[in-house]
């Protein structure tokens, strides 16, 4: 049914991505006009949250100015926060609904699309039942819009599938940290860095995804702290690092394993901190007696004598903090070895004192807060179980329901795609999230939304998953609707309204009150502003694990940020979660977790005998429906590329540029070789953040991690071999842009 | 304004990023046929005037940093002023101000004093000895920074 219209050149051609190069009217206009004022928010990409002031004339963002108060960044910013602003009355931006007809994209009226949208919802679960629409969110959302969200599927609609793309970044993450300490959320703020001795970053591109973060671990280095890096290639930050541990890709576990095996071996474990605060130590001790350095060693491609000296290195250290990021996350095994790397923690006693922990850089830009308040398909606000009577009697008291009409859990993100698939669920609401260019097996995704019976999404520009929708409603930037979001620390932030919708665009919150209206559940969806969305939150997020009720959105803008958890007007809010090391659990101890070994879903053999990793390039964010829009940042990476070793270079009789077609088990592509010598000889990297036959995710796998539902990104099985000649996405216009003569790099 | 490149990027992640160095004898000025570039008293280089720059490219020839640019749409030689706009009314220029990892910081030499590395603001292209007033943060107990460009040449041939 919800075939794309036309051809992808004609909607390349109206919705683009086009690229932006200037701030409106140009730099002439931008240096002689003067801002109306200058608005304290913050970056609306990454997890960092940095804050930054937009320059705001009339109705306009006309630029950016550093805002250096701001503790966490103090004014840094990465070259996605310098260029943000120019998404802003931007050529492609989406002005009014959209109505799909055969041919093309029509304009519509908000009456005619909200009608439709209601009509036809309301249509599909009456003949299949509540559970047929699903509905998918995500974490660049405001912590409102996430809470709205949760409460609209649950009450509104009624179903039990709702989920959202921080599936796919690091829920494993947090799904272990649960496990160990029954908390979701780093236990440090990243003022902690600088004062460890050593730092231990496992899987976390830190110079590339969290850009910040690089100052922290700087600033640790120049104080004399010593960093550890394991990762199959050298990102920036391994360029300073002590120790570098280049590890086959899907084999953390085994080098966490292996670390924690030579530190009991050599007796380097702090036993009080064991005894006084964990539990399940034997388990895992007699768990990892087989990862003996040698074992280790065959498993990740690194050196006996280097796991050696990490485990070294980070046990005997007074402070140490292990940080890790999808790297360690993205893997079928993704809680296992998240589990890993805090029972390292654990054994080590790192945990609980200054300059000590583990840490999940938390990817996206409301990763954290967008996971906290019911988008999640088992989770109620607050960080409370969907599965808990006393949390669903909580929720629904504030909601004004009786427990038993809220829904169960439903599917994960992975699972929502594939029970469309397979004709179980039958239409979608989503926002805030291009499954086409982030989901895996990018084919199959494909497949899926073209069987859908009823879509809608919303959005500010026709991201590639849109093509397929039959109502596209015009949504909010980030910048156009106030709220608040949770960075990568914990800390709660505050997100300002600098503008207004452009044209007939809509306030998100807005869309998502009047369809609950129009579904006849106006009653539960009262609110005319944000702020009123935030005060029901904070009720419903009272007494959870992530207590929002003391956090005012002038507490914010007073302490630069409130750390839940926060249960009183007059608590200050919490930096340090588990001081002296005591956990969330009742007994307040920490948890061992067994961290066992398991293959790849996608395993490496004789016909598909290389690994491939995926990625992210500092000059994109996530699926690029923002970042491929903006001229500066498209040129500093214009084009993906597949990282490949010389040596691996030489034996298929590839030179640098080349162009390369990558096969897997799900499907191939063709992109330019770059020839580097920092990455695995048996490994290949591709940034995943373009579509369609551009896609890193045509390659990759649905395998899921059991427990956490995180897909495999980080390991797939696959081979090489030199193409004839350029692909046809590769024109000559193209061409030019990524390959001028003579050049260089 | 800033020259950004991989080092060797087939080799190594390594990378560098270079404003002016804001030279004491700035190069470019004294090539400069029509006399545009002017330092400031408070040693600041400054792009081309206007009314003065030729686009005759000498500067970007003879400048041993490569920093400055023509820009064909002005028909100017522009250049890092130390974002004189800011820097002027007590404010870090913007590229030290966002730098995420802090590599370009504008600061004050008790700001890193501690700092395992020395800052060094001689260099020597072969023979020409450059004083600059910029810092580049170097090995310690080193004094200057010596390149021999016909090494480069050599080392290129022998590949």
């Amino acid at each position: 049914m919800a075939k794309s219209p036309g051809t992808l050149e004609q909607l390349r051609d109206q919705y683009g991505p086009h690229l932006n190069y200037t701030p409106d009217g140009g730099w002439g206009k931008e240096s002689r006009t003067q801002p109306d004022r200058l608005v304290k928010t913050h970056c609306c990409f990454c997890g960092q949250q940095c804050g930054i002031q937009l320059k705001v004339h009339g109705s306009r963002v006309i630029g950016f100015e550093p805002w250096e108060d701001f503790p966490f960044n103090r004014g840094m910013l990465c070259p996605k926060g310098v260029k943000r602003y120019l998404q802003s009355n931007h050529q492609d931006r989406l002005l009014d609904p959209l109505l799909r007809t055969d041919s093309d994209f029509v304009k519509a009226s908000w009456e005619e699309a909200m009608a439709l949208t209601a009509r036809r919802l309301r249509e599909v679960q009456d003949r299949y039942g509540k559970d047929s629409v699903a509905v998918y969110g995500g974490a660049s959302l405001t912590t409102e819009k996430s809470y709205l969200l949760g409460k609209f599927a649950r009450v509104a609609l009624g179903t039990r599938h709702i989920d959202y793309n921080g599936r796919l970044c690091m829920v494993s993450a947090g799904t272990a940290y649960k496990l160990a300490f029954d908390v979701d959320r780093s236990p440090i703020p990243w003022s902690e860095i600088p004062k460890a001795q050593v730092i231990f970053a496992i899987g976390a591109n830190v110079g590339e995804c969290a850009p910040i973060t690089t100052d922290y671990i700087w600033r640790c280095r120049d104080n004399g702290g010593k960093l550890i890096v394991a990762d199959p290639r050298m990102t920036p930050i391994s360029r300073n690092a002590d120790l570098f541990l280049p590890l086959r890709p899907g084999t953390d576990l085994a080098l966490l394993n292996g670390m924690l095996h030579v530190v009991l071996r050599d007796n380097l474990q702090d036993d009080d901190f064991i005894e006084q605060h964990t539990t399940g130590f034997e388990a895992v001790k007699a768990s990892v007696a087989r990862f003996d350095p040698r074992m280790a060693a065959a498993m990740t491609g690194v050196p006996p004598e280097a796991i050696e000296k990490a485990a070294h290195m980070f046990a005997k250290a007074d402070r140490a903090i292990a940080m890790h990021a999808r790297g360690l996350e993205h893997q079928s095994k993704g809680v296992e070895n998240c589990s890993a790397l805090i029972n390292l923690t654990l054994a080590t006693g790192h945990l609980g004192r200054e300059g000590c922990g583990c840490t999940m850089i938390t990817g996206q830009g409301n990763g954290q807060g967008g996971r906290e308040h019911g988008q999640k398909c088992d989770q109620l606000p607050g960080q409370r179980s969907l599965l808990d009577p006393k949390a669903r009697e909580h929720v629904a008291g504030v909601w004004g329901i009786s427990p038993d009409e809220l829904p169960q859990p439903g599917y994960s993100a992975q699972e929502i795609m594939n029970a469309i698939h397979a004709g179980e669920i039958k239409a979608l609401f989503s926002i805030c999230f291009n499954p086409a260019v982030s989901l895996p097996n990018a084919d199959f995704t494909r497949e899926a939304l073209e069987k859908l019976e009823f879509f809608a999404i919303t959005d500010f520009f026709l991201s590639e998953t849109a093509r397929y929708a039959d109502v596209v409603l015009a949504g909010s930037l980030q910048e156009e609707e106030e709220g608040v979001t949770c960075s990568a620390e914990g800390r709660v932030i505050h997100i300002q309204r600098a503008v207004d919708p452009p044209t007939n665009a809509r306030r998100d919150s807005e869309i998502i009150c009047d369809l609950a209206r129009r579904l006849g559940k106006g009653k539960f969806f009262p609110f005319e502003t944000p702020r009123e969305i935030f005060e029901e939150l904070r009720k419903a997020s009272r007494g959870g694990h992530a207590d929002y009720y003391g956090i005012t959105y002038e507490k914010i803008d007073a302490q630069m940020g409130v750390f839940w958890p926060c249960p009183t007007l007059d608590h200050p809010g919490t930096p340090h979660l588990m001081q002296d090391g005591i956990s969330f659990y009742p007994d307040g101890k920490c948890r061992f977790q067994l961290a066992e070994w398991r293959e790849s879903g996608d395993p490496v053999d004789d016909t598909f005998p290389i690994y491939l990793t995926t990625g992210r390039v500092v000059s994109q964010y996530l699926s690029g429906t923002q970042t491929r829009r903006i001229g500066g940042l498209v040129d500093i990476y214009p084009e993906p590329r597949v990282e490949i070793h010389p040596r691996m270079a030489e034996q298929h009789g590839i030179v640098d540029k080349d162009w390369v077609t990558i096969t897997t088990r799900r499907s191939a592509i063709t992109l330019q070789a770059s020839i580097v010598r920092t990455i695995r000889p048996d490994t290949v990297f591709i940034p995943y953040h373009w579509a369609d036959k551009k896609s890193a995710n045509m390659l990759t796998h649905r395998t899921l991690d059991p427990r956490s539902k995180i897909p495999e990104f980080k390991v797939s099985a696959c081979r090489i071999q030199k193409a004839d000649g350029p692909p046809s996405w590769a024109t000559a216009e193209v061409l030019v842009k990524i390959a001028p003569a003579g050049a260089a790099n | 304004m800033i020259n950004f490149d991989f080092v060797d990027r087939a080799e190594t992640i390594a990378t560098a990023a270079y404003v002016c160095w804001h030279c004491e004898d700035p190069t470019c000025a004294q090539v400069c046929p029509a006399d545009a570039i002017k330092k400031g008293e408070d040693g600041v280089v400054m792009s081309a005037l206007k009314p003065r720059c030729i686009a005759c490219e000498n500067c970007v020839l003879a400048c041993p940093f490569g920093i400055p640019k023509i820009i064909p749409e002005y028909e100017q030689m522009m250049k890092c002023d130390m974002c004189y706009d800011r820097t002027s009314v007590g404010k870090k220029p913007m590229c030290a101000t966002v730098c995420p990892s802090q590599a370009l910081a504008y600061l004050r030499p008790e700001d890193i004093a501690h700092r395992r590395e020395t800052p060094s603001n001689v260099f020597y292209f072969g023979a020409q000895k450059i004083t600059t007033q910029v810092y580049m943060m170097t090995p310690p107990g080193t004094d200057s920074v010596t390149l021999d460009i016909t090494e480069f040449m050599w080392e290129k041939a022998n590949v």
